[in-house]
C-alpha cells in the first residue's frame, strides 16, 4: 500500500506542481492519476520512486517513509515505465530486460532464466534477445519496457503514459494485454495518462487532479461517472459521461424482463394478446428449453394462424451476462424490435433489455 | 642497389640513398612522433575528462572551461613552447605539457556534447531502475556518449601528430627533426620522408581510432539494416 499524508511539492521557481495531497493507494490495485496537463500527476508518480522530492509531507511504502530509504535501492523494488519507454539502446533486449536482475546481483543463471520467463509473459519470441532496441517495432519496444520493469517481481510498478507512444489499434492491444497481465500478477500499479477513456478502462480507482496539484476526487470509475464531484470533474469526463458508464456496467446488473415471448405453437390471437400487454407488435419466438428462435410480427402471425407459419427473424446482435450495457445499447438502436435480446450459452433466452431498464440504470 | 628516379621530379626532391643510409634515425624519429602523440592525448583525455564531467554537472560552468580550453588553444604554439622552456627546459615534459594543451578544447567540448547528447528519457529510465549516478555514468552514459568522445579523439589525434613537427625547435619533434635536417643542409629528402610518414601516422591514427569506435559500439553497426 502505498499512502501520501500531506504532500506538496514546490519546484524552485515557485510554482505548486503538487497542493496538499492525501491519497491512500490500495495493494494489488490499478489506480490511476488523470487531469489536464500541469495538474502534477507525473510529479506525484515520481516523488513515489524519489525521483522527485516532496517538499513537505510523508510518502509512505509499505509501512515505510521513502525518505528512509536509500534512492537507488528504493527505486530497484518499484517497477518503472515511462512512455518514451527509454530502452538502452546500446543494450540487446537481454540486457535490457536484466538491467535491475544485474543491478541487484542475480547470478547469471538466475537471471537468463529470469529473462526467459518475462519474455514469455509479454509475448515477445526469443529471437528477440540479441537485437537491439532500434531493431524492434514500437509495441515490441513497450512490451520490452514492461518485462524490464517486471524483471525482480517488485510488488509495485509505477507506469507514466505507458501507451502514449503507439498508434490506437497497438495501443488498444496493448491494454487489452495489460489487463490480462494484471489478473496474473496482481501488481500495486499507479498509472498516469491524461486519457480519461484509458483510466475509465484500466484503472480499479481514480484520481482526477486539477491545475496546481488539487485532488478533485478520488472514487472507482463507475461512482466517479455516476456522480462527479465537481463541475471540473465533469467536464473532464466529458459529455458522454453515461455512454462511458454503460460500458462499465455488465448486462448482469440489470433483471432483464421477460418480455412477449411466445412458443411456435401458440395460435396468433394469443401472440396478438401477449404483444399487446408489453405494448409491441411483435412476439420473440422461443422453443423448447427456451431456445431463442427469433421473432416475429403480430400481424403476420395472425394472418397465418400460427406463430410458427409466420416469417420468424433472428435477432442479429445478441448479448450475454458479461457484455457491458454499452453493448446491449448498440444492440438496440441496430434492431429493428428497438430492444437487445439477452440469451446464455446454447441459445437459451433469457430475457429482454429495454431502453427503460438502461435509463433507470444510469440516473 | 641503383638510384632510379623514375621521374624528374623525384629525383629533385628524393635521393633514395640517403633514406637507405638514415633508416635508424627515421625510424627513431617516427617512434619518438608516436611517443609524443599517444602520451599527449592519453594525458589529455584524462585531463578533459574531468572537466567535462564538471561542465556537465554544472553546465554554468561550461562556458568558463570552454573559454579557457579555446584561449589556450589560441596560442601561437611555438610561443608556448618558448614560454614553457624557463619552467620546463628542454625536457619531454615542454613538449608533452603544450601538445597536451592543444588536445583539451576538442576532447572537452565533444565529451561534454556527447555526455549531453545521451537521450534524456534513456538517463531517466537508468535512474529509476536504481542506477547509482556512478554506475549510470560508466555503464549508460559514457558507452552512448562513445561515438561523439571518439570523433573528438580523432581529431585531437590527427592535429597533434602536426604538432608534433613544431617541437623539433625545442629539440624534440618526432618526424619534425627531419625537417630541421633538411633545413639546415637545404636537402629536400627529410622533408618529403617527414611529410609522408607523418601523413601515413594520422592516417593510420584515425583508421585505427574508427576500427575502435566500431569495436566498442557494436549497436551502432546494426543501424540502418
Amino acid at each position: 500500500m502505498i499512502t501520501f499524508e500531506s504532500v506538496t511539492k514546490r519546484f524552485a521557481d515557485g510554482t505548486t506542481a503538487v497542493h496538499d495531497l492525501d491519497l491512500e493507494i490500495s495493494k494489488g490495485e490499478v489506480t490511476i492519476l488523470v487531469g489536464p496537463s500541469g495538474c502534477g500527476k507525473t510529479t506525484t508518480l515520481r516523488m513515489i520512486n524519489r525521483m522527485i522530492e516532496a517538499t513537505s509531507g510523508r510518502i509512505v511504502v509499505d509501512g515505510q517513509d521513502v525518505r528512509q530509504v536509500d534512492p537507488p535501492q528504493l527505486r530497484r523494488g518499484i517497477g518503472y515505465v515511462i512512455q518514451q519507454i527509454g530502452l538502452f539502446p546500446h543494450r540487446t533486449i537481454a540486457q535490457n530486460i536484466a538491467t535491475v536482475p544485474e543491478l541487484s546481483g542475480w547470478d547469471k543463471r538466475r537471471t537468463e532464466a529470469r529473462v526467459a520467463e518475462l519474455l514469455t509473459l509479454v509475448g515477445l519470441p526469443a529471437e528477440v534477445l540479441d537485437r537491439y532496441p532500434h531493431q524492434l517495432s514500437g509495441g515490441q519496444r513497450q512490451r520490452v519496457g514492461v518485462a524490464r520493469a517486471l524483471a525482480v517481481d517488485p510488488p509495485i510498478m509505477l507506469m507514466d503514459e505507458p501507451f502514449g507512444a503507439v498508434d490506437p489499434i497497438v495501443r488498444s492491444r496493448l491494454q487489452d494485454e495489460f489487463l490480462r497481465l494484471q489478473q496474473e500478477v496482481r501488481k500495486t500499479i499507479v498509472f498516469v495518462t491524461h486519457d480519461i477513456d484509458e483510466a475509465i478502462k484500466m484503472g480499479d480507482r481514480i484520481a482526477i487532479l486539477q491545475q496546481g496539484g488539487v485532488l478533485a476526487q478520488y472514487a472507482p470509475p463507475d461512482e466517479l461517472l455516476a456522480r462527479p464531484a465537481s463541475d471540473f470533474v465533469a467536464d473532464f469526463l466529458g459529455a458522454e459521461r453515461g455512454l462511458k458508464r454503460l460500458a462499465l456496467i455488465p448486462v448482469s446488473a440489470v433483471k432483464a424482463e421477460p418480455g412477449p415471448t411466445v412458443s411456435p405453437d401458440d395460435e396468433g390471437e394469443r401472440a396478438r394478446a401477449v404483444a399487446e400487454a408489453f405494448g409491441s407488435d411483435w412476439v420473440v419466438v422461443v422453443g423448447d428449453q427456451r431456445k431463442l428462435l427469433g421473432w416475429a410480427h403480430v400481424g403476420e402471425a395472425l394472418e397465418r394462424g400460427r406463430v410458427g407459419q409466420a416469417t420468424l427473424r433472428p435477432f442479429l446482435l445478441q448479448v450475454r451476462a458479461e457484455d457491458s450495457l454499452r453493448a446491449a445499447l448498440n444492440a438496440m438502436v441496430q434492431s429493428h424490435t428497438g430492444v437487445a435480446v439477452r440469451v446464455s450459452d446454447g441459445d437459451r433466452y433469457e430475457g429482454l433489455v429495454t431502453q427503460e431498464l438502461l435509463t433507470r440504470e444510469i440516473t | 642497389m641503383t638510384d632510379g628516379p623514375p621521374t624528374l621530379l623525384a629525383a629533385e626532391l628524393v635521393r633514395w640513398s640517403w633514406i637507405g643510409d638514415h633508416a635508424d634515425d627515421i625510424r627513431d624519429a617516427l617512434l619518438q612522433h608516436l611517443e609524443l602523440t599517444g602520451l599527449s592525448v592519453l594525458a589529455g583525455t584524462l585531463l578533459a575528462f574531468p572537466m567535462a564531467l564538471t561542465a556537465v554537472r554544472w553546465p554554468r560552468l561550461y562556458a568558463p572551461i570552454l573559454g579557457f580550453t579555446g584561449a589556450l588553444f589560441t596560442i601561437p604554439s611555438i610561443a608556448l613552447f618558448i614560454l614553457l622552456i624557463p619552467f620546463t627546459g628542454l625536457q619531454i615534459w615542454t613538449a608533452l605539457i603544450g601538445l597536451t594543451i592543444y588536445t583539451l578544447l576538442i576532447l572537452v567540448r565533444n565529451m561534454v556534447e556527447g555526455l549531453r547528447g545521451v537521450d534524456r528519457d534513456v538517463r531517466e529510465a537508468a535512474q529509476a531502475m536504481g542506477y547509482t549516478p556512478a554506475r549510470q555514468l560508466f555503464q549508460v552514459e559514457l558507452p552512448l556518449a562513445l561515438p561523439v568522445i571518439i570523433a573528438g579523439l580523432r581529431i585531437a589525434t590527427v592535429t597533434t601528430i602536426g604538432l608534433v613537427t613544431v617541437t623539433a625547435l625545442i629539440g624534440w619533434g618526432g618526424l619534425g627533426q627531419l625537417f630541421i635536417t633538411g633545413f639546415t643542409l637545404d636537402f629536400t629528402t627529410p622533408l618529403v620522408v617527414g611529410i609522408v610518414l607523418s601523413a601515413l601516422l594520422a592516417f593510420a591514427a584515425d583508421l585505427l581510432l574508427v576500427g575502435l569506435q566500431r569495436g566498442l559500439t557494436p549497436w551502432a553497426r546494426t543501424r540502418g539494416s
